[in-house]
């Protein structure tokens, strides 16, 4: 038998003599409660938000895939609604177009300022430098379309001999308005790097600049793809000042400064007047919009999967 | 530079000359700032070649201070300056021409937590050689060998060169540094805590090596540990910062025998009887 020890005066057992631990209260449990549960609803708002959208735009999307059919909407050459030509292709490709050259202008562009903020720069100049890349995420994108418009466009129009609105100038513009997205992501990845990595190369003899091309960038690897993807998904969406200088016409690339249009700059050309099934191809043309960008985030994710397995 | 090492030394006294041979590292009046702080002062001693010399003092004296001076790693902290003649087989590390990228190739150095690079073990030991320029798979995979051989790891991680750097454990990734400096081959290795971070076997290997290593190599380690200062040196430096935001100086350097046995100075056999520090 465990009798428990007891107090040889008043006969109780340690166990009855200590102190009574609280108990939750109701009105913490309530609270408590109350929370959790207002979190859930935040949440459940933001993922039926998405929801929604993707329910609405597939709805009223969808009959220009079965209508039109797949093939003649994706592939289609011609875009003139006017005819009833609903051929997304080159569309497509000026949205290819306008964001492939925007990275390759602007990765370059945010990597070397990345580096230069958490290799290079003293304290004082990162001060400036920073705040002023961060400033960039923060202007808004018509600000951007009418510096190219004033700006950029008589330059490159003098350059190429044209009008000036074209993919060059678009390039341009997007380029800057990514770097703050890949340069802040890019220097993130650079920070978290383990600290006595630079050491360890300088200790071995390495300049600034073996340090960096050698072991910080290959081992940053992944974060930067991560910041460049990001910054194809920015590129992508952007609309407006992409709009202001792209010259929206509906045809393929075909040169610098000449005129073509994108998926975002044709929708918001043609929203305001289109009916009927050139209405619906304008859903269309977000639901293809909308799995790019899913699929951006899918590879995302992925990428983030692998960082954190390292 | 070494024509002009070597004749310096063939002109001077026969007596001179075989000083000169054991005598690594002379350091003359050295003072040491960081901005306006002056962390060490008057500091003068000869480290000598292919022996292992300690460095031992109470936290915060400068010990790491003062082997940072030696490979000149100080230099990338802004604000520092060095006063003073630290001369490496008689030529001044601190003159004005002299390149300190080829100073750490000459002088390696491992550092308290270990810090391999993140990419393959191979590439790690690889990444000086390829630095200096040596581009040939077949002379890489040979430096690459013979490192991690001396380094006391080859046999541990021979079947997985490629795998990160990262995946070892801390006392193997200590050794894969060894052999990333070793690759380089320096004259002089200097070790700060080198053995704090890891396991007590890991130790006992790097104790080892280091035993292994000084017949080549000059090797200077900084040790909170009395009784590893005691085991793998032969000369053991001392130093103190009496008062708070004062430098620090040297109070004792000799023979580690002596030093352990019958310091001079009351307040060596106080810090290593454990009195204070
Ligand atoms: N980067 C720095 N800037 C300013 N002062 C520094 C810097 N690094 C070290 N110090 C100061 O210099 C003095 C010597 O520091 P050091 O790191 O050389 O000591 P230590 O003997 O290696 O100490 P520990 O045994 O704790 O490693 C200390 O007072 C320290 O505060
Ligand atoms: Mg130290």
């Amino acid at each position: 038998m465990n009798e428990p020890i007891r107090d040889k005066e008043s006969g109780l057992s340690n166990a009855e003599r200590a102190p009574k631990l609280k108990l939750v209260s109701q009105s913490t449990y309530l609270k408590e409660a109350a929370l959790k549960n207002l979190f859930l609803v935040c949440a459940c708002v933001a993922v039926a938000g998405v929801a929604l959208i993707f329910v609405f735009v597939g709805w009223r999307g969808w009959p220009v895939f079965s209508e039109i059919g797949v093939g003649k909407f994706l592939l289609g050459k011609e875009w003139l609604p006017t005819e009833q030509l609903f051929g997304i292709l080159p569309l497509f490709v000026g949205s290819l177009v306008v964001t492939i050259g925007a990275l390759a202008l602007g990765t370059p562009l945010a990597v070397g300022t990345a580096v230069f903020l958490s290799e290079i720069a003293s304290h004082r100049v990162r001060a400036i430098v920073r705040p002023a890349v961060e400033l960039l995420a923060g202007v808004p994108s018509v600000i951007y379309g009418f510096f190219g418009l004033l700006v950029l466009r008589p330059i490159i129009a003098k350059l190429t001999g044209s009008l000036g609105f074209g993919p060059l100038t678009a390039w341009i513009v997007l380029a800057i308005m990514i770097v703050p997205t890949i340069a802040t992501l890019t220097e993130d990845a650079l920070r978290s790097l383990p600290p006595g990595i630079r050491e360890a190369s300088y200790a071995m003899g390495a300049t600034t600049w073996q340090t960096i091309s050698r072991v910080l960038l290959p081992a940053a690897k992944i974060g930067i793809v991560d910041a460049i993807i990001l910054g194809m998904g920015r590129a992508i969406g952007e609309t407006m000042a992409v709009l202001m200088v792209v010259g929206n016409a509906p045809v393929f690339f075909h040169g610098l400064g000449q005129p073509i249009s994108t998926l975002t700059s044709q929708i918001v050309m043609d929203m305001p007047y289109a009916a009927g099934m050139h209405r619906t191809a304008l859903f269309g043309m977000a639901i293809i919009l909308f799995l790019v960008s899913m699929g951006l985030v899918g590879i995302v994710r992925f990428i983030q999967r692998l960082r954190e397995e390292q | 530079m070494t024509d002009t090492l070597s004749q310096s030394t063939s002109q001077a006294a026969p007596d001179v000359v075989a000083e000169e041979a054991t005598v690594k590292i002379r350091v003359r009046d050295l003072d040491f700032y960081y901005d306006d702080f002056n962390a060490l002062t008057g500091i003068t001693c000869d480290i000598k070649a292919q022996a292992v010399t300690a460095f031992i003092g109470p936290s915060g004296c400068g010990k790491s201070t003062f082997l940072r001076c030696f490979n000149r790693m100080n230099d990338l902290i802004p604000g520092t300056r060095v006063v003073g003649t630290v001369l490496l087989d008689g030529q001044d590390i601190y003159g004005p021409d002299v390149d300190p990228v080829d100073l750490r190739r000459r002088v390696g150095m491992i550092f308290q937590q270990p810090n391999p690079f993140p990419m393959s073990i191979y590439d790690n030991v690889a990444y000086g050689p390829r630095l200096h320029g040596v581009k040939k798979k077949s002379d890489l995979d040979d430096i690459v060998k013979t490192s991690l051989k001396r380094a006391n790891l080859w046999k541990e991680v021979k079947d997985i060169l490629d795998r990160g750097g990262l995946t070892l454990s801390g006392g193997q990734q200590q050794r894969l540094c060894i052999a990333r400096v070793l690759a380089v081959q320096p004259d002089v290795l200097l070790m700060d805590e080198p053995c704090s971070a890891i396991d007590p076997t890991s130790v006992q290997k790097i104790e080892d090596l280091m035993a292994e290593l000084k017949s080549t190599v000059t090797i200077i380690i900084v040790t909170h540990n009395m009784q590893q200062a005691a085991r793998v040196s032969d000369d053991t430096a001392f130093f103190l910062q009496e008062v708070m935001g004062e430098p620090a100086h040297l109070v004792e350097f000799g023979r580690t025998a002596e030093i352990f046995t019958s310091p001079k100075d009351k307040r060596t056999e106080d810090y290593i009887t454990g009195r204070f520090g």
